[in-house]
């Protein structure tokens, strides 16, 4: 099915948000917070982070300006969308004495604006373990169905990006209602495609005109570049056989000696999807509430069972994480769980860096298997 | 005693060398207080009320490290009247910002704060109480978490294991959705302190101070090679790791190894 491409300028990408807003969505999209570049609820583009670019590095990140109005002109933030799909922290269940469930509130209707495809791809992913893994999670479906996806091709990889490597950007994947490409021409034009029923719905409505052919291959080009850009990359050829074999490496030890076990990488990582359950009930005994609340692989009460906890070492905590990423997630969910994003590279307070730990025990396990 | 089964429990708070803010914490509970008035009879809390009901206690408080002979003695004399003790801050988990005397001469100390040091009797050390008797469970912070107070004596009255993460203070910054200050170049006790706070210096774009602690698997060591890496110089880092919980393990191996380092 072909579906309609359009070109939009500036103010068209207005009232493309004002429709999407006016259509009674909740629309979020990258703005600037606490010197970084976050998410939160926008009416214009004027509320993007027009101009601003950031610097990332392992375990570091540095706000800057651009030279230009640029409104898409930087990589990923520290926070992913699994905060609005998949919440840190929620109410799943409330009952009063009776048993009877008390109603919790409804979730908002979101339209996210500006999801990258590492973070479409990363949706994806989350969609198989929440929805279509042998089991229907309500958080998460009751998020999701509605939510409408702007998906934003890049131009300006991070320094930490290496979606190239994962297969996941820096062009658009599937699965968003729309994509849009910036072009930093002289025009600054967007070219936008539906890739939905939903998606063309809106296109319609909006009444754009169609996007010349020389348009959308200046869009490809500008994506194509940026491939060549990435600031990191990741040689998977038989890396998920490599991890698993390292498994009695004693480089996990010299790793744990680095990693403070802190889980910030779980966190930030937009698809790792744990988390814990606690029960409570009010002082007085009359209401009972059950909270879902992000969990880590990196804590110790996560791996307890009957008389202990499994994973005492540092090293069997950063080898549980590691090697599920980019290996055992293959076996439970037939794809990587790594898309490449680089936010535990950036956000680990330490500067851990996923791909080259990954690499380095690729290079161990090909030497053990040449010699 | 009758039975719990046919009386009220009851509930008792000490204090031993501490600036009273945790006790605070609990007189701050009165809403919730006033859902357990008719579950735990409150009968000896000085702070609260001149009424004191003999002892033995169900439940027991204690505030505050231990610093005199006096105080040695009176926490054994306590620990007998008490069924569940709960030791509450930093300085009855720790030693408090007062086992900053663990390093020096104390007699200095009394020498220049009082006019007549003869009157003083002290211990060269501030201990926390799990040094002279057994603890059931300890409360971290400076102060205690108000709400984590609330859930120790909801989980006793229920019956119930009380939810008390031991995990680092970044898992609340990143449920919050604080962007990490350390990766944004303030350096942050974070990565080895305990949860509790709800993450509240880093909101307000500071570092963590250590409050709550050493978290369960504190990685001291990493953390201060980053500070250093940070620019942070060595007596800089000692003193970091040297504030409310300076005395507890981790913290305290680490502010020894830098001080060594001093002042590079
Ligand atoms: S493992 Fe790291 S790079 Fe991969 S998706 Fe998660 S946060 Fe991004
Ligand atoms: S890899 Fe980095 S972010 Fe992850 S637990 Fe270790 S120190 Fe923390
Ligand atoms: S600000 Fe501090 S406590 Fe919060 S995530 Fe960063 S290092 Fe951890």
């Amino acid at each position: 099915m072909v579906r309609p491409v359009v070109e939009l300028d500036r103010e068209g990408i207005d009232r493309l948000i004002a429709q999407l807003g006016d259509s009674g969505f909740t629309v979020i999209a990258p703005t600037l917070s606490d010197g970084t570049i976050s998410h939160g609820p926008i009416s214009s583009s004027q509320d993007l982070p027009v101009g601003w670019t950031e610097v990332q590095d392992a375990g570091t990140y540095r706000l800057t300006r651009r030279e230009d109005d640029a409104l898409f002109g930087y990589a990923v933030g520290p926070h992913s969308w699994k905060r609005f799909l998949h919440p840190p922290e929620v109410v799943v269940w409330q009952g009063d004495g009776g048993m009877t469930p008390l109603d919790l509130a409804p979730p908002p209707r979101y339209a996210f604006f500006g999801v990258r495809p590492c973070e479409m791809a990363a949706i994806s992913i989350q969609d198989k373990v929440f929805l279509d893994s042998g089991f229907s999670d309500d958080v998460y479906r009751s998020r999701r169905t509605d939510a409408f996806i702007v998906e934003v091709e890049c131009y300006e990889p991070g320094g930490t990006c290496f979606c190239a490597s994962m297969g996941t950007g820096p062009g658009a994947v599937e699965g968003a209602d729309l994509v849009v490409s910036e072009i930093l021409d002289d025009e600054h034009r967007f070219v936008v495609r539906a890739g939905s029923d939903a998606g063309e719905e809106v296109l319609a409505a909006l009444g754009a005109a169609e996007a010349e052919t020389d348009v959308i291959a200046a869009a490809e080009q500008v994506v194509a570049d940026a491939a060549a850009r990435m600031g990191r990359t990741l040689d998977t050829d038989g890396l998920r056989a490599a991890l698993t074999a390292q498994a009695q490496s004693e480089r996990w030890d010299e790793i744990a000696a680095r990693c403070l076990t802190c889980a910030n990488c779980t966190m930030a990582c937009p698809t790792c999807f744990c988390a814990g359950i606690d029960d409570s009930l009010s002082l007085d005994g009359a209401v009972a509430t059950r909270t879902r609340r992000w969990d880590s692989c990196f804590g110790l009460e996560f791996s307890y069972i009957h008389g202990g906890s499994l994973r005492t070492s540092a090293a069997s905590r950063y080898r549980q994480w590691i090697t599920h990423k980019l290996s055992t997630w293959w076996d439970q969910f037939g794809s990587s769980g790594c898309v490449g994003c680089g936010r535990c590279i950036t956000w680990c307070p330490v500067g851990i860096d996923i791909t080259a730990e990954a690499t380095a025990m690729l290079a161990e396990a090909r030497s053990e298997e040449a010699s | 005693m009758r039975p719990l089964e046919e009386r009220q429990p009851t509930l008792a708070v000490y204090k031993f060398a501490s600036c009273d803010g945790c006790q605070l914490s609990l007189l701050d509970c009165e809403d919730e207080l006033l859902a357990v008035a008719g579950a735990i009879q409150i009968a000896n809390f000085p702070e609260a009320s001149r009424e004191v009901l003999p002892g033995p206690y169900d439940v027991v408080l204690v505030e505050g490290s231990i610093t005199t002979p006096h105080d040695e003695e009176r926490i054994h004399d306590i620990r007998r009247a008490a069924g569940v003790l709960i030791t509450i801050g930093a300085c009855a988990t720790a030693g408090g910002i007062q086992a900053l005397r663990n390093w020096k001469d104390v007699d200095d100390f009394v020498n220049i704060v009082y006019a007549n040091p003869q009157y003083i009797e002290t211990l060269e050390t501030s201990t926390p109480i799990s040094d002279h008797v057994d603890v059931d469970l300890e409360l971290r912070g400076c102060p205690i978490d108000k709400g984590q107070l609330v859930e120790v004596i909801a989980a006793y009255l229920q019956g119930r294991k009380p939810t008390i993460p031991t995990y680092s203070v970044c898992v609340e910054c990143k449920r919050r959705g604080t962007p990490c200050v350390m990766v944004k170049g303030t350096p942050c006790l974070g990565p080895v302190t305990q949860a509790g706070c709800n993450g509240l210096c880093p909101a307000y774009d500071r570092g963590c101070f250590g409050c709550f602690g050493p978290m369960e698997s504190p990685n001291t060591a990493a953390l201060a090679d980053q500070w250093h890496a940070l620019g942070i110089p060595a007596n800089r880092i000692s003193e970091a790791f040297r504030s409310f919980n300076a005395w507890s393990g981790a913290f305290r191996e680490e502010s020894d190894r830098w001080e060594e380092r001093s002042p590079v």
